[in-house]
């Protein structure tokens, strides 16, 4: 090389981790804002960044993380002052196939932008989350499920290989057929058993954007109950349910259910969201008054026992997205969500107690999401899905009231033999942890030295 | 027909962003960057997006003797050329560059002289072409020199003037100099600075290049605030201007 100034030398400048850089970086928030720690936060743009960025930041001595959108509520996705590598820039789409719907892409690639690329050609998600904010690598992580758990089972079971980069530099490649043990650790490993670089995700065509949708009124559990059976063939289900009502209001809710149309319409895309929440709501905005009247607007706009419509996709999957950062609804000290799945065995009692004891409570839960889980197994050694009942629920964080609340319907729960989610959650105890995921104890063997989470710590400690 | 561009950094954050517009729309592209790995996964991704023909090549753009080979294979890959678009470029460390000479060289070299050089190729063979589009990232950087980055800016003021004067020679040969400047945009240059979750999105930013280029626009400034921003900083008496803390 000539220089007009003779040879300058390529020292290629390393940022080393001083504290200013750490202040500097706006931090990685869960999506309930709750916990918040200080953590380094690093950007993983490529596939060969991993793990060669580790010894750019002098070892990564208090542990690693790759995390994606951040929309897990709690800490899964955080590690108290270590290192968390964002994968949002590994968003390369590395083949497709039009003839059998199979995406090749990187782990960082979000589902809102799977959806950009694959529904102008004719294909869709083979399952969703609540929210299109999430990416591939996430939801394989928490093996997350959909409305139509109960016919199609978890993302894991859609996604039929995957490369795991481990922290000594082994490159794994993970099917049910090759390496199958680490394809089975990784799919609901929380992120811990590696960095997942990309993955194949087998796309389910459709026709149109539209969705038949029809929403059933009803009152009680057992009403909900009789629904499910009843719509079993159905593709999507899922209810919203009203738990600050008692007496004859008690569980009522709108059983909402619907299948992807086969008439042919038009397959653009989906325009970019416009509204954005503005500002740290004041804390007493939400309070179990305005919780009511919203439970009973969003009621009763359904005006009759049953409404059909054809709805476009989005508002049908994602009516909160329409929002960005609505969470900060919640004000500065955030939300938290609480998820169990109740084995069948104890699904209708369990959830009875349970929706009574929140009722009873007084607290504040403007959603609430009641859907019966199915059959399918999970290919997941960790995953949460199990067949029975599965109910969400938000709260805003206020700690001498929702926390032992939390703790009360944590016990409960386990009583019923169900789980908690891992995704949701931030308050688990170790005991209650190792009990419902026994699993844990041979999944350690998988556990990648380097990498750790905030949740990871706190439900292995000892007691 | 489809468009046939020559991508100069095609690993850079704003230019892999260019990149997927232009695939959209089955353009034919060269990148040129300096890891084969990254640029196998930025050709992938933008042949699965509709890129009608795509082809990589590893150089060091530093490597200014080898820049005419480099060019003459790229155009020939393509079959010609219709726009060629500079992307490459160093933050540098702006203390190091204080400190020690060398580590200023290295950022004017690679974002002056390096792109000079390829200018000087690619704008010869567009005017005997008669036609064609320069497009080059410089930056709002450019138009003030800052205490805290002055060394990248002066790099990029020198481009920014070597464009001027080079527009102002060929386009009326029929070759456009289009001259980008954005303001700060989130990519892996600005990864970590305070405040960089508010910066432009690359996308956006993305996507005004190339309406810019199609458009056959001299200047852009994107986001198009930057042009006021930047009125006012250059109209700052240097009386005033010198003991502010930019
Ligand atoms: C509004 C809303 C609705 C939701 N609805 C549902 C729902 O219906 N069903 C459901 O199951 N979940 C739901 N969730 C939860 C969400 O789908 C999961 O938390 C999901 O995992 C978030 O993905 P993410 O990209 O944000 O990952 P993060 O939250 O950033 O990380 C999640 C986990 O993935 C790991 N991870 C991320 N990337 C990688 C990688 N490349 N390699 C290895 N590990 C990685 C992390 O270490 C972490 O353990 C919802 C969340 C929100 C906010
Ligand atoms: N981001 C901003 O805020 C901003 C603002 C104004 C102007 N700009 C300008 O925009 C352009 C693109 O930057 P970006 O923001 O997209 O940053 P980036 O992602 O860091 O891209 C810079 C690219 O330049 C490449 N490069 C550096 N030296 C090279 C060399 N000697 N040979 C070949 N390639 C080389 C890098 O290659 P490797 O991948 O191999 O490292 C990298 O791909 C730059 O000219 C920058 O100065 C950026």
């Amino acid at each position: 090389m000539a220089t007009a100034a003779g040879s300058p030398q390529r020292t290629l400048s390393v940022p080393d981790q001083s504290d200013d850089q750490m202040t500097g970086k706006p931090p990685f928030e869960p999506w309930g804002r709750y916990p918040k720690y200080n953590a380094n936060v690093v950007p993983l743009q490529w596939q060969s960044d991993f793990p060669a960025i580790v010894s750019r930041y002098g070892g990564m001595h208090n542990g690693a993380l790759a995390v994606g959108m951040g929309r897990s509520y709690g800490d899964v996705c955080l590690l108290k002052d270590g290192n968390l590598m964002v994968t949002t820039g590994m968003n390369r789409i590395l083949g497709w196939d039009p003839e059998t719907g199979i995406l090749t892409a990187e782990a960082g690639m979000t589902l809102a932008q799977i959806l950009d690329f694959c529904v102008p050609r004719g294909y869709f998600l083979p399952v969703t989350p609540g929210t299109k904010y999430v990416t591939l690598g996430g939801a394989i992580a928490n093996d997350i499920h959909g409305k139509n758990h109960h016919v199609a089972g978890t993302f894991g079971c859609h996604v039929p290989e995957f490369e795991l980069v481990r922290s000594d530099g082994t490159h794994l490649r993970c099917s049910a057929t090759e390496n199958p043990d680490w394809y089975a650790a990784t799919i609901g490993g929380l992120g811990l058993t590696g960095v997942i670089t990309w993955a194949k995700l087998k796309m389910k065509p459709i026709v149109s954007r539209k969705i038949d949708y029809e929403g059933i009124q009803f009152h009680g559990v057992d009403e909900f109950l009789a629904l499910t059976e009843a719509s079993k063939h159905v593709e999507y289900t899922v209810s919203w349910i009203d738990c600050s009502s008692t007496g004859k209001n008690f569980a009522r809710g709108v059983f909402m259910q619907g299948d992807h149309t086969r008439n042919p319409g038009e397959l653009k895309p989906s325009p970019e969201p416009k509204l954005i929440f503005p500002f740290e709501a004041p804390g007493f905005m939400l309070n179990s008054a305005s919780v009511a009247a919203f439970n009973t607007v969003f009621f009763h706009k359904q005006m009759k026992k049953r409404v059909t419509a054809l709805q476009d996709y989005e508002p049908f999957f994602y009516p909160l997205d329409k929002v960005l950062k609505w969470n900060r609804m919640y004000g500065a000290s955030g939300l938290l969500q609480f998820q169990y799945a109740i084995p069948w065995e104890h699904a209708r009692e369990g959830t009875i107690a349970i929706l009574n004891e929140v009722a009873k409570s007084g607290l504040a839960s403007f959603l609430a999401v009641l859907k019966a889980f199915g059959d399918v197994p999970s290919p997941g050694l960790l995953s949460f899905p199990q067949p029975g009942i599965t109910l969400a629920l938000d709260f805003p964080i206020k700690p001498g009231k929702s926390f032992p609340l939390f703790d009360r319907l944590a016990k409960m729960t386990l009583e019923f033999g169900g789980k908690l989610y891992p995704a949701k959650d931030a308050r688990m105890t170790a005991a209650q942890y190792q009990k419902s995921y026994p699993e844990w104890q041979q999944f350690r063997r998988y556990k990648d030295p380097l990498l750790s989470s905030s949740f990871w710590e706190r439900v292995t400690r000892e007691e | 027909m489809s468009e046939r561009v020559l991508v100069l950094g095609a690993t850079s954050g704003i230019a892999e962003a260019t990149c997927r517009v232009w695939a959209k729309q089955g353009a034919s592209l060269v990148l040129v960057g300096r890891s084969s790995d990254k640029l196998g996964a930025v050709a992938a991704d933008l042949r699965a997006r509709g890129a009608k023909f795509v082809e990589t090549a590893v150089a060091d753009l530093d490597d200014t003797a080898r820049h005419p080979q480099l060019l003459a294979d790229s155009i020939n890959a393509l079959g010609g050329l219709d726009v060629a678009y500079l992307a490459h470029g160093i933050m540098g460390e702006q203390q190091q560059s204080e400190e020690d000479f060398n580590a200023a060289a290295q950022v004017l070299y690679t974002n002056f002289l390096s792109p000079v050089s390829l200018c000087t190729w690619l704008s010869n063979y567009f005017v005997k072409q008669g036609r064609g589009v320069l497009a080059v990232i410089s930056s709002v950087a450019g138009e003030r020199g800052r205490k805290s980055n002055y060394v990248y800016g002066s790099s990029k003021a020198g481009l920014t003037a070597f464009l001027d004067g080079l527009r102002n020679r060929v386009d009326r040969q029929g070759v456009t100099v289009l001259t980008i400047k954005p303001g700060p945009v989130k990519t892996a240059m600005t990864m970590g600075i305070k405040g960089s979750e508010k910066f432009a999105d690359p996308d956006k930013v993305a996507q005004s290049i190339v309406d810019a280029i199609h458009a056959r626009k001299d200047v852009l400034y994107v986001p198009g605030i930057w042009k006021i921003i930047m009125f006012v900083i250059r109209h700052i008496p240097e009386s005033v201007f010198k003991k502010l803390n930019l």
